[in-house]
């Protein structure tokens, strides 16, 4: 027994076995996830190409500091560590999925799926909150020799750098238009409309902004936006795709697909997927959230 | 039976884990290292710091990464389960990123010092208040 085992073990490529000793589908899951390493390689070293090209570039801690139901409290990196927390458990759950797999233990596949895709949609509905949140978070923007209000956007960046000389204020809200000044006084008067305000007149409007707590910054790099929603969405249309993975792995589970082949390999080739999808968050949350 | 007799192409079924142990052993390496990260990033937000303890502190961070990757992909993905040969098929194309990261990102900071030296509006638009380490176009303002 024990020669026979060394024999074969010196002669991987002799032919009649696999050389990799690795199932066909999970040895090309992993070169699918290498390519997929490199697309997502590519897109980060653009970014910090960008970022490197750039003498001013926006502090994560400053534009990342805001949490559901807290207001305009400043908590910098708290809900990115929720958002990550919950991708690295979600992975936990999926191995614990693959474990019970190997040993052919059909309820805790579905019970630790059934967590994987629950972590995922959580995951998702974090990022959904996170982008409504900077795309319709306005802040007051010098523009030229006007103010205006931007949100965080593939064009707009409004997390320039603060501007405190109350000259150059007052001098760009004599130029604001009519439309822009009804939305600069609504980021301090949240109770009226925007239609009320309209109703009012220049020197009406101004008269109501309370000039010392008006925060203004010039435009940041449009670069920030751009590249920010193109690599998160980018992951998280991954994530979104890895939950559908996982949920029809978790309906095959259910209806004894693998139970009757035998074996859960498939469950492996999922959690692959699911592993990297974490994998890349690590990276993205480096790379936006970190540094 | 083999449970495993079905799929023919495994020569060698690594025998699995009896209990989790080591799936929850490595969730507590990766919270911890992520909690070590949050507190360095929080660290950098809150105190005033010179410029080189910022660049430190931020290679660090990258440090920890690469050992959370490194849980992840060994431990998670089981590729450290794999044999030799396999999973250098996979470790060594990913070595291209060593150079690739090198020559993007010096790429960049040579366009910038470039433009600082050449568009000096840009420069007073941009530089006045965040002059970066390295940076070799400084040399002009003295």
């Amino acid at each position: 027994m024990a020669t026979t085992a060394v024999a074969i073990k010196n002669n991987w490529w002799s032919g009649g076995k696999s050389p990799f000793n690795v199932e066909y589908g999970k040895l090309m899951m992993w070169y699918f996830l290498i390519s997929d390493a490199f697309t997502f390689g590519a897109f980060l070293i653009s970014y910090g190409t960008i970022r490197f090209s750039q003498n001013y570039w926006p502090n994560p801690n400053a534009v990342y500091n805001a949490f559901p139901g807290t207001g305009h409290a400043n908590l910098p990196l708290a809900f990115v560590s929720l958002m990550t927390f919950i991708l690295i458990f979600s992975s936990v759950t999926m191995v614990l999925a693959v474990h019970a797999g190997h040993h052919n233990n059909k309820k805790d596949v579905v019970k630790w799926l059934a967590w994987t895709v629950i972590g995922g949609l959580a995951f998702l509905a974090c990022q959904a909150w996170e982008w409504t949140h900077l795309i319709t978070g306005y802040h007051v923007v010098l523009t030229g020799n006007h103010l205006d209000v931007v949100g965080t956007t593939v064009t707009g960046n409004p997390w320039g750098v603060h501007i405190d000389r109350a000259a150059t204020i007052a001098d760009a809200l004599k130029n604001t238009p009519h439309e822009a000044l009804v939305n600069v006084v609504h980021t301090q008067h949240h109770d009226m409309s925007h239609h009320q305000l309209a109703a009012m007149s220049d020197d009406q409007l101004r008269g109501m902004l309370n000039l010392a707590e008006l925060h203004v910054t010039e435009k940041g790099p449009v670069a920030f936006g751009g590249f920010f929603f193109g690599i998160t969405g980018f992951h998280g249309f991954h994530v979104f795709s890895g939950v559908i993975i996982n949920s029809i792995m978790l309906i095959m589970a259910q209806k004894d697909v693998f139970a009757k082949r035998g074996h859960y390999l498939m469950i492996e080739k999922a959690g692959l997927y699911w592993h990297f999808v974490d994998l890349v968050w690590v990276f993205v949350f480096l790379c936006f959230y970190l540094i | 039976m083999d449970q495993l007799s079905q799929s023919t192409e495994i020569t060698y079924h690594h025998e699995p884990a009896e209990d989790t142990s080591r799936i929850w052993k490595t969730f507590w390496i990766l919270l911890g290292i992520t909690v070590i990260e949050l507190g360095l990033g929080l660290f950098m937000y809150l105190l005033p710091i010179p410029a080189w303890v910022d660049v430190f502190i931020k290679g660090v961070i990258v440090i920890l990464t690469m050992a959370k990757a490194f849980y992840i992909v060994s431990i998670f993905m089981h590729l450290g389960d794999e044999i030799r040969n396999m999973i250098m098929t996979i470790a060594l194309p990913l070595l291209l990123f060593i150079w690739f990261i090198a020559a993007f990102l010096w790429d960049g900071n040579e366009f910038r010092t470039s433009r600082n030296r050449y568009d000096k509006h840009f420069q007073e638009q941009t530089m006045k208040r965040q002059i970066r380490m390295g940076d070799t176009s400084q040399h002009s303002f003295e």
